[in-house]
């Protein structure tokens, strides 16, 4: 599977797995739905920079930095929009993007050379 | 009357045997190991400023089977250029009337002595693949090598892998060189198979017999090659060595079946060297890129055409192939409860 493609499958799965988990959380259980579609959005925004980057750059520490870096943008940013739970989303928000950068340099496939 | 020791009968013999190199471009060196045709000397090519190893048969004349094998072999190499084949340089007759050869000078180890410094499987596993390329490359050029074993192969001091000694080698369709082809010599009779080796001698000594006859190493000979039944003799019958040798480079033993160290073995490699061992040609690899095939799906943590894996088989693969993944979701859905226990206190 090529790196785009499964940086965005992975980043949706964990995203909406991020997103389900609010449903433990009973103050917010009446907006789930809202809560893991924008979650899943981030997951697959996450992963498609990720798998963009790994094909971009071939090297795993980088890439679970990369992937670091934009879970954490982007949890923030939706922690901010929410004004809380700033620890519950931005951690397992940065953690999904690490995993989504791992994932996309180990198991992604490189693009196959352009033959004329 | 005295008696000459043995030691110095051995002097003699190898002072009588030692070629005359007038004549040529080439300077002995020294002596490097007597095989069933001759001896192999490292020689200096004095035109070049090179070492070459000097391949010299025991008997003069250009005349005669062994003569005609010898320069068959030479023409083998010559057609055979691919990096896991030893390269030949030069093909002659001396002035004392014997023929020769001149190939490349490998300063490496052989296998099963190279082998003891190489722990991991993996890396067995990928010496062996490289061993499978060369052996591929022959076929393909219509040649079996009939007798591959550790101590044919040879492993260089950048990790080059080299497959020797292509002495036995037959040519199944005409394509390497024609007098190549007309030279191969099926009758030639060079010592008794029925005989037995002494012992220690018995996976050291290749057998050579005539027509109708034996040509291998015992443990790593098809059973079709120890029945002698040269005309059937096909890509498979390598292939049965090729898991001979590959039953080595994991247990050190080449029948695999009898050795203790297989209960440590994955059951995909054991298959690969069943399958590869099987009694009847019909049920091995048809050719050796597919067994090659198997052994890197093993590497690369696939599932091999060798082996029917049972679901449980299947998961613990799985795992393997995905383990530091698994590990991570795993963490972050342990890290997900704590976080959720952490809210909820």
């Amino acid at each position: 599977m090529n790196k785009v493609l499964l940086g965005l499958l992975i980043g949706a799965v964990l995203g909406a797995i991020d997103g389900g988990t609010a449903w433990f959380t009973p103050a917010v259980r009446a907006q789930l739905v809202g809560i893991i579609f924008g979650s899943t959005i981030k997951g697959l925004i996450a992963g498609v920079a990720a798998g963009i980057f790994a094909r971009k750059v071939n090297s795993v520490p980088l890439g679970i930095l990369f992937g670091l870096a934009v879970g954490f943008v982007l949890a923030y940013l939706v922690a901010y929009m929410q004004h809380g739970y700033y620890f519950e989303i931005i951690l397992p928000g940065s953690i999904v993007g690490m995993i989504v950068g791992y994932a996309t340099q180990r198991y992604g496939a490189a693009p196959a050379p352009a033959t004329r | 009357m005295r008696f000459l020791s043995n030691g110095a009968l051995e002097r003699l013999r190898d002072g009588a045997e030692v070629p005359d190199l007038a004549g040529t471009r080439y300077r002995l060196l020294d002596r490097i190991a007597r095989g069933g045709m001759g001896v192999v000397y490292a020689a200096e090519d004095e035109n070049l400023q090179r070492r070459v190893a000097l391949k010299v048969l025991d008997i003069p004349g250009t005349e005669g089977d062994l003569a005609n094998r010898l320069i068959r072999e030479a023409r083998v190499l010559a057609a055979l250029e691919h990096p896991g084949i030893v390269p030949v340089h030069d093909v002659g007759t001396l002035a004392d009337g014997r023929v020769f050869y001149t190939m490349k000078f490998v300063e490496g180890r052989r296998l099963d002595q190279y082998i003891e410094s190489v722990a991991s499987v993996p890396d067995r596993l990928r010496i062996f693949l490289r061993i499978c390329d060369a052996v591929a490359f022959a076929h393909a050029r219509g040649v079996l090598h009939r007798d591959l074993k550790p101590a044919n192969i040879m492993i260089g001091p950048f990790g080059e892998v080299l497959v020797m000694d292509w002495g036995l080698a037959k040519i199944l369709r005409p394509q390497v060189s024609d007098g190549a082809s007309k030279a191969d010599p099926e009758a030639t009779f060079i010592g008794n198979p029925k005989q037995p080796a002494a012992a220690g001698e018995a996976t050291e000594l290749s057998v050579v017999t005539g027509h109708g006859t034996v040509m291998g190493t015992p443990g790593y000979m098809s059973p079709e090659q120890t029945r002698g039944d040269v005309e059937h003799l096909d890509a498979r019958s390598d292939i049965y060595s090729l898991g001979a040798l590959l039953g080595f480079l994991l247990t050190g033993r080449p029948e695999i079946a009898s050795s203790s160290a297989t209960r440590r073995l994955d059951k995909s490699l054991l298959a690969i060297c069943a399958k590869s061992t099987a009694a009847a040609p019909a049920d091995r690899y048809p050719n050796v890129p597919e067994m090659a095939l198997d052994v890197s799906r093993y590497l690369d943590g696939l599932a091999v055409d060798a082996h029917r894996e049972s679901v449980f088989e299947k998961a613990v693969r799985f795992y393997r192939r995905y383990r530091f993944f698994i590990l991570l979701i795993a963490a972050y859905l342990a890290m997900r409860v704590l976080i959720l226990l952490f809210m909820h206190r």
